[in-house]
């Protein structure tokens, strides 16, 4: 079992003739992904990684059946690119697409709260079902099909606990990288919540950093929503406060929340073990299964 | 991206929010010229990227000549906070009666933007907002319909603000969200509004930060980017267009992705190292990004030993090794002992090719943070 996508779903690549787009097209299909057809506007009628191009993505979900999007679009066209996929009724959006403007986002945000569509990210590594599907740029050969959830803030973060977990022989129901700008689509607690209705996952990790409150709010929803056993890791125990560390969140403001400590407090709070290392957040894991 | 105060007050005037008269100064004379021509009181204000000036001595009220020659020579090439201040803005003083803070920024948790009004102006608003937060007025504004101006009254009334300003105020306010979506502000606030013995209102203070990400469709304001650097590996990083912060211990840190940078710099700190830096050289990186990413750390007089930690995503291992390769092309002898740690997409290709003999190579995270932190002890001893 997994969460969000499995082998039927329908890929449709937004952005598939960009070199980004192309590249990981070819690396999803080759992970076997059903890839059906790309939506670029002014490029329907070729034919990118073995699939057809779409000028829309309307055009692409009708004539390929596609139920699921990768945006790959640079970041000044990428708030209309995914409102183009909250408009065609998708089941799942995900966007790949670093440094879109917050109040692009905002928008997005609202439009989020009228339609059924899921949104990951943006400026995540994207999710996979591994031997099943991967949407986005994670390192399919890392990835082993398992009983563990995975879901993260960062993209590199997700790669080296996957990698810890997958060398002693624990694989993955679905990992997921809900992406590290102030706003997002999918939350901790959404997947979280997945993962907890999800049969056959029989324990999560839950990888944050600093800035924002996600991972407390989290912390409070494991605590009093969820059996499966979780583990965590929270990055940025050294930053110092007040500097910007890459994400656009992940800055401490030096006020008590956000910091390191108190997402790990909050999750230590719920019953999560918090590990120092990548190494220690899979002994948690193995103790659980 | 953060404004000067002078350029957020042009802003702000521009778009018809009432501000005192003002000259922008970057020499004592030139702010003598100013005052001769605004009168006073007159405030001079240090022109720097830092809040709290006024604590820090970088606003000084003078009431004659005498006094602005020797506040203006106080303030200018003073060291604020670690930057040095090279303008002033020379403004007329406002005699006022009551002050107020105003401000707009956007609500991460609620994915909207919020509107803030207080009534306890002029102080350290993050102050009231730790220990008195219901002295802080909010609304948040649907982004996609926009300020309606109701909300900027309500919000204004809600505050406590005396009814006869209480309009003038909200018309500020709405201005402020009309600029903060106009302009892609990540935040713009005035701390103070003054009001008048006349009961008038004027922006004492201007705040207004840029989301960097939206430059591109702000070409005016891109403009007015200053770099503010702390040191040149700062200014050398910015050029580069590295996401570096420097810290203060000697184990250099090259990585991709702030999640898994951090996460490098807290290994180290956790096997008994310190670290030099945090340097991310982003998703996707090319061969050249990576020669730039270990010249900016070897240039770095406090770093004994590097740790460069690649797990490949989006980035190809193979074009990291390259990127190595030609750094280290440079050198007869590495400057500082370099462990690398390459993992994830194209990794075996960017191992296979990775010349080894000016580096040490570790499988693993662990191993390789160890190691590095072994090399910058055996340094130091």
């Amino acid at each position: 079992m997994s969460i969000f996508v499995d082998d039927d779903t329908r890929v449709v690549v937004q952005g598939i003739t960009g070199g980004e787009g192309k590249f990981h097209a070819g690396q999803m299909i080759e992970y076997g992904t059903n890839v059906v057809a790309g939506a670029v506007p002014g490029k329907g009628g070729q034919e990118v990684a073995g699939v057809p191009v779409y000028d829309t993505v309307d055009e692409a979900v009708e004539e390929e059946d596609a139920d699921a999007s990768v945006v790959f679009v640079p970041p000044a066209f990428a708030g209309d690119a995914i409102f183009e996929a909250l408009d065609t009724d998708l089941d799942l959006a995900v966007a790949i697409t670093e440094g879109i403007p917050t109040q692009d986002m905002a928008k997005v945000n609202k439009r989020l709260s009228e339609v059924d569509t899921r949104l990951l990210g943006p400026n995540c590594p994207g999710i996979i079902t591994p031997g099943e599907a991967k949407l986005g740029i994670l390192p399919g050969n890392i990835f082993a099909d398992g009983n563990v959830g995975l879901v993260s803030r960062s993209g590199t973060l997700t790669y080296q606990v996957v990698d810890n977990l997958t060398e002693r022989g624990i694989g993955q129901t679905t990992a997921i990288g809900i992406g590290g700008d102030p706003i997002i689509g999918t939350s901790f607690i959404d997947a979280l919540e997945a993962f907890e209705a999800d049969s056959e996952t029989d324990a999560v990790v839950m990888c944050g950093e600093i800035g924002g409150e996600d991972e407390e709010q989290a912390a409070r929803f494991i605590g009093e929503h969820m059996d499966t056993p979780v583990a965590g890791f929270i990055a940025g125990r050294t930053a110092p406060p007040g500097k910007r560390m890459g994400h656009a969140g992940a800055i401490v403001s030096g006020s008590g929340t956000g910091t390191a400590q108190s997402k790990i407090d909050a999750l230590n709070d719920a019953g999560v073990p918090v590990g120092d290392t990548p190494e220690e957040v899979a002994d948690h894991v193995e103790d659980f299964l | 991206m953060k404004l000067h105060e002078h350029q957020a007050k042009t802003i702000f005037a521009d778009a018809g929010i009432p501000v005192p008269d003002s000259r922008l100064a970057t020499t004592v004379d030139e702010a003598l010229d100013a005052v001769d021509e605004i009168g006073y009181p007159a405030a001079i204000k240090a022109q720097v990227h830092v809040g709290g000036r006024g604590k820090a001595g970088g606003i000084k009220i003078a009431t004659d000549r005498e006094e602005a020659e020797q506040y203006a020579e106080e303030i200018l090439g003073m060291d604020l906070k670690g930057y040095t201040v090279d303008s002033v803005l020379v403004e007329a003083g406002v005699d006022f009666v009551d002050e107020l803070y105003v401000g707009v920024t956007m609500d991460r948790g609620a994915g909207e933007p919020v509107l803030m009004v207080s009534t306890e102006g002029g102080v350290n608003i993050e102050e009231v907002a730790e220990e008195n937060p219901d002295a802080i007025a909010r609304e948040h504004v649907d982004p996609a319909f926009g300020l309606h101006p109701y909300q900027a009254r309500k919000v204004v009334y809600e505050a406590g603000v005396d009814a006869d300003v209480a309009l003038d105020v909200a018309s500020i306010l709405s201005t402020l969200y009309d600029l903060y979506e106009a302009n892609d502000a990540s935040e713009i606030e005035v701390n103070p509004v003054m009001i008048t013995g006349d009961r008038d209102v004027v922006a004492a203070d201007a705040v207004m930060n840029i989301d960097e990400d939206a430059l591109f469709r702000q070409p005016d304001l891109a403009e007015m980017a200053e770099a503010s650097y702390e040191d040149d590996l700062e200014r050398k990083a910015g050029e580069y267009g590295f996401d570096y912060v420097r810290l203060s211990g000697n184990v250099g840190i090259i990585g991709n992705g702030a999640g898994l940078v951090m996460t490098t710099l807290d290994l180290v700190d956790y096997y008994g190292g310190k670290p030099a830096n945090f340097l991310d050289i982003g998703g996707g990186a090319k061969a050249e990004r990576v020669t730039k990413a270990l010249d900016m750390v070897f240039s770095d007089p406090n770093v004994d030993s590097v740790v460069f930690n690649i797990f490949g995503g989006i980035t190809r291992g193979d074009e990291v090794a390259k990127g190595i390769n030609e750094a280290l092309a440079e050198f007869d002898e590495i400057p500082k002992p370099v462990v690398v740690r390459l993992a994830g997409t194209n990794a075996e290709e960017g191992m296979e090719i990775l010349n080894t003999d000016l580096i040490e190579v570790e499988e693993t995270l662990e191993a390789a943070v160890q190691r590095a932190v072994k090399n910058a002890e055996e340094v130091t001893q």
